[in-house]
């Protein structure tokens, strides 16, 4: 395991609800209130200055439905890390990572379209890979598995089919 | 000033000066042998779209070989790969384009059908958008079942009407 995971699990302890290994990549469990300066310090100080990815996992049945994901890269150690934070269905906000890395924007709209997640601070939360006008968020899990949204109308006859 | 001789034509010999025929045989054998494609590449079928275009396989027997990029100068749009909802308005546009008389290929399952794609993105069939004339199955399509394809359009465009004065002629 390389230096920089022992330090960041130990340095962040207590900031995080919970720390552990998976698959030999550290996880760090945030509250939201804590990701933004958590992002800062690990890029600041610990080297972790590439944005892998930016998605959610939608649990239905818990109270704070979505777990947002953030994947971070050390160019410098050839580490990874996850960050991962709970949010409510009711208030799905968490705070953009556009002032830190520029490839935050297209990965938070892409994550904003699928599961609706609002991240504050990203300046422009159009639709990426969706189109304007597109109701609900499809990789929900209340989101009907057939449901269609079409752009052109349908040709007579082949609704029905 | 010298004389110059006017030469004169031969007589016409008697075989094979005149021909007749329907008028939609002859058409019809005119425009199955020119079906310019418009390739609407979308997905991973374009592999095999390029496999078909080779020259193994030689297209140009059927006179499919020159592909249009424009919609305006093309008899065969083939959709090769998935299209999705959010791509359809194009797809129509370009059909839209295209000169009568024209045909559709739907290239391989996706365009088919949707393919394994039932979901929010995809439309399950270009069929739902623009009327097709020829589905070629497979995921993707080998160049055999694509040259059937065409062969089959061939025969189809052979046997049909082909009005092009009047709706009648």
């Amino acid at each position: 395991m390389a230096a920089v995971t022992n330090l960041v699990q130990q340095g962040f302890a207590s900031v995080a609800s919970d720390t552990y290994l998976s698959h030999g990549m550290l996880v760090l469990v945030l509250p939201r209130e804590a990701l933004a300066a958590t992002v800062a310090t690990l890029k600041a100080e610990h080297g972790f200055d590439m944005l892998l990815d930016v998605t959610a996992v939608d649990w239905p049945e818990d109270a704070l439905r979505f777990e947002v994901v953030w994947h971070l890269f050390s160019t410098r150690d050839l580490v990874r890390i996850r960050l991962k934070t709970r949010v409510a269905a009711q208030d799905p906000v968490v705070p953009s990572l556009c002032p830190l890395y520029g490839s935050a924007d297209f990965l938070e709209r892409e994550c904003h379209d699928m599961y609706g997640i609002v991240f504050e601070g990203n300046p422009d939360l159009r639709p990426i890979l969706l189109y304007e006008g597109f109701e609900g968020h499809p990789l929900r899990k209340d989101y009907p598995k057939q449901r269609e949204q079409p752009l052109v109308p349908y040709r007579a006859g082949e609704l029905e089919r | 000033m010298g004389e110059r001789t006017i030469p004169i034509r031969p007589a016409p010999s008697q075989t094979f000066e005149y021909l007749s025929t329907r008028k939609d045989e002859l058409v019809g054998w005119a425009r199955k042998f020119s079906l310019f494609p418009y390739p609407f590449v979308t997905a991973c079928c374009a592999m095999e779209f390029m496999a078909v275009s080779s020259t193994p396989y030689d297209t140009d027997r059927f006179g499919a070989a020159l592909p249009r990029f424009s919609p305006r100068q093309s008899d065969l749009l083939m959709v090769v790969g998935t299209v999705t909802h959010k791509q359809a308005p194009i797809l129509l546009k370009v059909y839209e384009q295209m000169c009568e008389p024209k045909w559709v290929m739907a290239f391989g399952a996706c365009a088919t059908s949707g393919g394994f794609y039932q979901n929010y993105a995809a439309v399950a069939g270009i069929d739902r958008i623009i009327p097709v004339d020829i589905y070629v199955p497979g995921c993707p399509p080998r160049p055999e079942t694509v040259i059937d394809g065409i062969m089959r359009l061939q025969d189809r465009i052979a046997r049909s009407r082909h009005p092009i004065v009047t709706k009648d002629f």
